[in-house]
Formats: C-alpha cells, structure tokens, sequence
C-alpha cells in the first residue's frame, strides 16, 4: 500500500470495517448475501449502511442459532456455511475463515459442547443449536484459562489459527486423551498452523491440563 | 456453490421419498442426502456435487448404537465417527474399527463424519475435485487424465481403464474386515448388503461407486457378534503422521491357536478402487504358524494382482510391508 492510498482510507482503516461503512457498490453486493433477519423490512432503494439495507435474499430460510449463549433470529441463503452466518451474518469475526475446505481448522467452533468445522456444516444445519466461539469463551479482562495459556507460552505468532486452536484445545480437555505430548499432538493434527507455533501450543494445553 | 433447497425431511419414509425423485442413485444425485457435510459440502463448494435438493437427515432416530441379540452391533447411519470410536463395545470387541477411524481426518471431522457418510466418502483424485478437468466418474466418456497424470496416491489395485481413484475411507477398511452388513431402506421395502458387495468396482462406470438406488437410504450398518480371541490391528502409513490420508493401510482380525492361524480377516486400504478384501491373504493365512514367513506370504497373495500407476509402483511393496507388520503387530498382541 502506497502512502497515498493510506489517506484515502477512513480514520479507522481496518478492511471490515471499510466495507461494512463505505456503502460501495462492491461491499453490497458482497454483504447482499449475508443480511440479518432485521433488514428485510428496509427498503431496497436505501442508501443507509449496506449490513441493514441490503435487498432481501430470495430464497432465504429463517432459522435460530443461539450463540454464545445468545439467540439470533436470522434469515440465510440455504448456501451459507456456518462459518459464513457466524462471521458475516453474526458478524463475530474471532472465527476465521482458512482454506475454506476442512483441511486447516481455523473455522473450529463447538456445536452442542463439541468441536465441528464451521466451513463443511450448512447454517441451516444448526437450526436450534447451541453454537460456541471463541467470543464466547472469555473476555480481556476474564479470559479462559486456554486464553491465558496461549498468551503465556506464546502459543501464536500471527495469530490467524489462533481462535481455532484454542477452540479445538478446550474441546480436547473433554475429550479422551492420552496424558503425552504425542497424544495432544494427535488430537490437535487438524490444526494447521502456518507459523509453527506447535510446540507451544503443546506447552499451553499441558499446562493448562495438569493444572485441572 | 449452486443454489438448493434444502428439506429437512420429518421421517426416513419422508426423506426416501423426496430422494426418489432423483434420477440417480445417492453420489453425484440432483438430490442428496446431507449427514455431517465433511465429503458434500466441500464437493458443493467446488461444484463437483451441484444438488437441486438437499436432504438433513441429521434428525432423523438413526442415531443409536445397539447390542443385538445375538451380540452383534447396530450402529445407527448418523452415528459420528467419534462417537463409534469412543464407544466401550467398539473398544474392547471391535477394536479395528476404533483404530481405523481415530487414524482418520482430525477430531473435529470425525465428531462431524457419520457412519452413512463415510460409506459414501469420494476420493481425493485430483481430477475429480477440479471440474476444469475431465474424470470418466464425474463427467462419464471425459477421459481419465489421472493415468497419465498425477497418480502417485492412487490405485494399484481393482483400476480399470476408465478410472483409477482411491477410495480414500479407513473406516470402511475395518468394516471390510469386520464382515460388516449395511442396511438400506428404498421405495421397494428394506434390504441388507454385505459389505463387501456395497461398493462397486469402477469398470466401465465409475460414476457408480456403490449399489445404491434413487431413493435409498442407509439406515444402519450391523457388526456380526465379537470373535473370542481375535487379535486386530489397523496399520495406515501415509505421508504425514497425523490428519493424512492413506498411502497403503491394513486391517487385520486374526485368530491364532496353538497349532496356528484359524481365522483371519484381511483388508487393505489406500491402494484400491473399493475398501479392498483380500480372500487371497486370508486364504494363505490359515493354518499357517504366525510368523513373518506367513505374514510375507500373505502379502505377496493380497498383491500379486496389483497394477501401479506410472508415479506409484512404489505402493506395492508399501502394502506389503504394511500388511506384513500389520499381521506381525497383531500376532504379538
């Protein structure tokens, strides 16, 4: 990015929040697909912010997914996935979208307690269910002890698999593991990370099971 | 992704219906059945499977793992593959069967992939994921660009000159050995397969994968009771250690007495077109003592029919020896 490019973007320049407040033409119509229940009853000729504005989708399903431990009323293309509805829907982006095909477990979220692959499940699979991210797992000021582990052991670098990893290692403390690094190892294999922090986010999950 | 309406059918009388409307059978159907998604939806994405209609039967009562009479098992169609691999029955008496899907995908997969869905598990033949190539199994008479191409993974056994995919599953190697039965419901009634007579060899169609017709529906796959004393093993060797699928596997059910082998299962994984009995090894195998002579024996007779690929010839001695130290690993258990 040139410097001049930089000062034709918004005070707060982060990507997300560019498209959801420009109003372009490129961010409706990539925001048309995903529009919450609320906006059916807004007018289509609107100009007003594209997340509450956009034309109702033909097609779309009501459904009610409870996430962290809220319930949302939406209406969705039968095409979104739930990582789509969770991020762009929900709009609660600490769940991230990988390669999108199951193979690197950024998308991991817990469906009913368990740890699912948001990208290869239909939203409307999940019509009722009791949907967890990493939103719901902590805050800043009160994390989960996953959380704090990762931010001790220095678990991440970029950060990008990060809310997947976590996920998935909260899930692991319920599920049957052997005590061993190598069986941690084994469970946590459908989380890639591209930096390879692997070793410690190894050193986090012990950490974080001998102290229960 | 092509748009579908997406039905959440209210019983399996409901759900058979709706997919007998389809002018195919299950795979590749303009109507189909979604379990977890984790072979589906990715296919969807890459428009490789483009239904019109999708059918939930996630909350369909199939969901239930059984002792049976006579102590076999019956294991409900949308039973996870975790849930099947965790179970206490699997683990003590149906041990390959735990192994060889905790040797699969990653935890989160296998608390999505149910029993029904992996039956049904595509290959991961590059050709046939990317619509911009042609593959005699989703474009029948486009060729098959994978035997002169990027083979290394693929088959070296039950290949025809039409296609060479791999069936890539694991669980459905330790059904194989397990003698598993699958039931289906239709529009004609209710019938049982055996397992080995579920999955179809690709020949002159490889579009057909299994004996599935429009409208049936899996409703369980059933285990025959535990065999005393069977030792068993899933072995899967494969380019990475973890989350990987197979290059060559093995699951071995044995049974050895004093005087040698009496009963042995033997089925292959990574290296066929279908999960891959081989009557040959088992053949060879009984009353044999249990050593490595034997086990090299029964292995030379599981391969001896083996074709490689033009990047795979390797994966014949892979399986041997994969099949050997399954056998060897059993026999020491």
């Amino acid at each position: 990015m040139s410097a001049d490019d930089s000062k034709s973007l918004p005070p707060s320049p982060t990507r997300r929040k560019f498209l959801l407040t420009s109003g372009s033409g490129v961010a409706a119509s990539l925001l048309a697909a995903y529009v919450p229940a609320a906006a059916k009853s807004a007018t289509e000729e609107s100009d007003s912010a594209p997340n509450n504005a956009g034309p109702s989708i033909e097609g779309a399903v009501p459904i009610m997914l409870r996430i962290n431990g809220k319930e949302h009323s939406l209406r969705v293309d039968p095409r979104t996935t739930l990582l789509d509805c969770i991020r762009e829907t929900v709009v609660l982006t600490g769940t991230k979208k990988g390669c999108d095909h199951g193979q690197c477990g950024a998308c991991t979220v817990h469906v009913n307690g368990r740890r699912v692959l948001s990208c290869l499940n239909l939203a409307l699979m999940h019509d009722g269910e009791e949907i967890t991210t990493v939103e719901g797992l902590g805050t800043p000021d009160a994390m989960h002890p996953m959380q704090a582990a990762f931010l001790a052991c220095d678990a991440y670098q970029c950060g990008y698999c990060t809310s997947g990893q976590i996920m998935s290692a909260v899930a692991l403390l319920k599920e049957p593991c052997g005590p061993d690094d190598a069986s941690v190892k084994e469970l946590m294999s459908g989380n890639i990370c591209r930096c390879g922090a692997y070793a410690n986010i190894v050193d986090a999950i012990q950490q974080v099971r001998k102290r229960a | 992704m092509h748009i579908f309406e997406f039905i959440r059918p209210r019983d399996s009388a409901a759900a058979i219906a709706a997919a007998a409307q389809s002018k195919t059978a299950q795979q590749g159907a303009d109507v189909r059945f979604i379990g977890g998604g984790t072979t589906l939806i990715d296919l969807m994405k890459l428009n490789v499977e483009t239904p019109a209609r999708v059918l939930d039967i996630n909350r369909l009562p199939l969901d239930k793992i059984e002792v049976m009479p006579d102590g076999g098992l019956k294991i409900g169609a949308t039973v996870r593959n975790s849930d099947l691999a965790n179970h206490a029955k699997v683990q003590k008496d149906y041990s390959v069967l735990s192994q060889a899907i905790l040797q699969g995908a990653s935890a989160q997969i296998r608390n999505m992939a149910t029993v029904g869905g992996n039956l049904l598990q595509r290959t991961r033949c590059v050709y046939f994921r990317d619509i911009a190539m042609p593959c005699n199994k989703r474009e029948p008479g486009s060729g098959c660009p994978a035997i002169t191409g990027h083979n290394r993974t693929l088959a070296i056994l039950g290949a025809s000159d039409h296609c060479i995919a791999t069936n890539p599953s694991d669980m459905c190697v330790a059904l194989a050995a397990l003698e598993a039965t699958i039931h289906i419901q239709g529009t004609n009634g209710s019938r049982a397969v055996v397992f080995g007579d579920f999955h179809l060899l690709p020949g002159n169609t490889p579009i057909r994968e299994t004996v599935l017709e429009a409208g049936d529906l899996i409703t369980h796959v059933t285990l025959p009771p535990p065999v005393t004393g069977s030792k068993q093993i899933y072995l899967k060797l494969r380019d990475r250690a973890s989350y990987e699928f197979a290059l060559s596997s093995a699951a071995v059910v044995i049974t050895i007495a004093s005087g040698g082998i009496t009963r042995a299962r033997i089925a292959l994984g990574g290296v066929g077109t279908k999960p891959w009995r081989s009557p040959e090894a088992e053949a060879v195998l009984i009353g044999k003592p249990a050593n490595d002579a034997s086990f090299r024996q029964a292995a030379e007779a599981a391969l001896r029919d083996a074709k490689p690929q033009s990047e795979n010839k390797f994966k014949i001695e892979l399986a041997k020896r994969c099949l050997t130290h399954a056998l060897r690993t059993a026999a020491a258990s």
